[in-house]
């Protein structure tokens, strides 16, 4: 007699998911929970259907960019390692991080990783470049009709004059962070988990 | 049992807050806005490279960092929301023996599973025999005294019997559930020609209501077993049942029900404008059709103990039969109704203002949170106005700005 949900998610998973995501024992079985209650059709994955069931997401601007931050490239299900493998930028960044045996070399929820998950964010096609037209369309996202097609224009141009340094009109990451370094990205893309 | 529960009774219903996955941060679109460019450009201004013209922080243009905000809220949302746990059964704190609360609970020890094994023993050997028999008792002699007592003709006699055959029949299916019910403020008990609205847990709470007052019923006519019952109970005394196509015409309902409340010596309506079933730990948007009407609202507060039986009936996981079997099988029913003192609508307020009005002392009262979401959110899609509104507070920040750099 085990319960429903934790009897799917074995030790040696959460120990993996602990290593690669630095979420603690407990966090990982709540959020497996809360991924249990997401998935409806009980498959084990999610669809982005199952993220837009979620009224205050569905109503939220950039919504359907953030689902899509969950998928790798092609794919229309996230498993679970997937799904903590996305919550884990939003990890706050502690001074004594135990984690550093990372293959990348860099714990999930550092300052590189939150600034490049805000870049895909714009980054539309996923070519490692915010062009004129990606960023229009997540500026239209943002204001819905409020703001007409020549003002949002013209503030797409002017974002990118100023980020853009090597003169081909488009925003690399590197040119993004360049452009957020004085904004304290830890604490903005950080959300604080309960033990 | 009975009187440990009518005991802790009072004591029990501060909400149950399970700790949280996260603690959020309860700051507007607006002031994160600020604080993320003032952080931004403020350094720039102490420094002299700067190469843009220094935007002044409160009135800034777009920043790309303006991202991070729905960002944040957008994960904050998909690890906790107010809505999508409200239409589940509630979490328990601790393990109540019943294998349906079981959500995270490991196998702990081996006496807990010879407890578990016994109690099941009782629910299901003892209890539920006991409780089918009453219930079936209770239903069967409902519809044959209803029927007859239609026969008599209509006057005070007719009233009299027929409002004593329903208190019965009503105690004894309630007797059916053990349900431990205990009633608070009396003196606030609905009249005739009021309407009384509840929050909506579960069929039951008609059953828990109707045991302690004669109310008029509202709602769709069904098939089979429950069709019976409402044709039989409407011979005996004016209940408002209507037909599917008719639900839709929201004219006509608000119509026969001022009829039916115009006419003093009919019972009080009993209606749950919430429209839909919630898991007792909130309380969500109230249809305003009810509060439309203009008669007195008699608002009732009904909080189940969740320690004993739950008694959310989630309708898409299971239908009414197997709700009805996990009821009669639970430990037991216990709850709390308060009657609270009788509203009407202000001098301009309008019918959505009065309902909110309403809804918030029944949350109050029963220690429930106070939802502004709709909860036809159970099946439905959120309407796209919700968003729309915050891409336009978003856009007045931006184009704020623009009027600001004319004007310079």
């Amino acid at each position: 007699m085990g319960s429903r949900a934790s009897s799917l998610l074995r030790e040696e998973d959460i120990d993996e998911i602990k290593k690669e995501t630095g979420f603690s024992h407990s966090q990982i079985t709540r959020l497996y929970s809360r991924f249990h209650s997401l998935d409806k059709g009980e498959n084990g994955a999610l669809s982005r259907e199952d993220f837009q069931r979620i009224p205050e997401l569905a109503i939220n601007p950039l919504g359907d960019r953030i689902i899509n931050a969950f998928f790798p490239e092609g794919e229309d299900q996230v498993n679970f390692r997937g799904f903590m493998r996305t919550l884990a930028h939003f990890r706050p960044v502690e001074d004594n991080e135990k984690n550093k045996d990372m293959i990348s070399g860099e714990p999930l929820n550092s300052r590189t990783n939150k600034l490049h998950f805000a870049f895909q964010l714009y980054d539309l096609d996923r070519d490692d470049k915010i062009s004129r037209d990606e960023l229009l369309q997540v500026l239209r996202m943002m204001v819905g009709v409020n703001i007409s097609d020549e003002q949002l224009g013209s503030i797409a141009d002017r974002t990118i004059q100023e980020a853009d340094t090597n003169g081909d009109m488009c925003i690399s990451f590197s040119e993004f962070t360049k452009v957020l370094e004085k904004v304290d990205v830890e604490q903005k893309m950080s959300i604080r988990f309960l033990h | 049992m009975e009187r440990g529960a009518k005991e802790k009774n009072h004591l029990l219903y501060k909400p149950y807050s399970l700790n949280g996955i996260i603690a959020k941060e309860p700051t507007s679109l607006e002031e994160e806005l600020k604080e993320i460019r003032r952080n931004g450009s403020s350094q720039d201004l102490d420094g002299s490279a700067s190469t843009t013209t220094g935007p002044s922080p409160s009135s800034s243009e777009f920043e790309m960092s303006d991202t991070f905000y729905f960002c944040r809220r957008g994960i904050e949302s998909i690890v906790d929301d107010e809505v999508t746990k409200r239409f589940t059964a509630e979490e328990l704190e601790s393990w109540n023996l019943l294998t349906r609360s079981n959500y995270n609970f490991n196998h702990i020890s081996t006496r807990l599973t010879v407890l578990w094994g016994l109690g099941v023993v009782i629910r299901y050997g003892f209890l539920l025999p006991l409780r089918l028999t009453l219930a079936i008792t209770g239903v069967s002699l409902l519809v044959v005294f209803t029927t007859m007592i239609g026969f008599l003709p209509n006057g005070r006699v007719k009233n009299f019997l027929s409002e004593k055959v329903h208190l019965m029949c009503y105690r004894i299916c309630v007797r059916g559930l053990t349900a431990i019910i205990t009633y608070h403020h009396s003196e606030n008990k609905p009249k005739n020609g009021g309407i009384c609205v509840a929050n909506h847990t579960s069929p039951i709470d008609t059953i828990i209501l109707a045991s302690d007052g004669c109310y008029a019923m509202v709602g769709q006519i069904h098939g089979g077993l429950m069709g019976l019952i409402q044709k039989s109970m409407v011979k005996a005394c004016p209940h408002i049942w209507f037909e599917r196509s008719e639900v839709k015409d929201r004219h006509l309902v608000a119509r026969r029900l001022s009829d039916h409340v115009k006419d003093k010596s009919k019972l009080p309506i009993l209606i749950f404008p919430e429209g839909t079933c919630i898991n007792n730990t909130s309380v969500m948007m109230f249809k305003k059709g009810s509060f439309e009407i203009g008669s007195t609202v008699y608002p009732v507060a009904i909080k189940y103990d969740p320690r004993f039986g739950d008694a959310f009936w989630n309708s898409s996981k299971f239908g009414m039969v197997n709700y009805l079997l996990r009821m009669m099988s639970s430990w037991a029913i216990v709850c709390s109704v308060w009657y609270l003192p009788p509203m009407s609508r202000q001098e301009g307020e309008d019918a959505v203002q009065f309902a909110n009005r309403v809804k918030a002392a029944i949350a109050r009262q029963g220690g429930l949170v106070d939802l502004l979401w709709d909860g036809g959110l159970k099946r439905g899609k959120v309407k796209d106005t919700f968003k729309e509104e915050q891409q336009k507070l978003y856009s007045k920040i931006l184009v704020g700005t623009q009027e600001d750099r004319s004007r310079s």
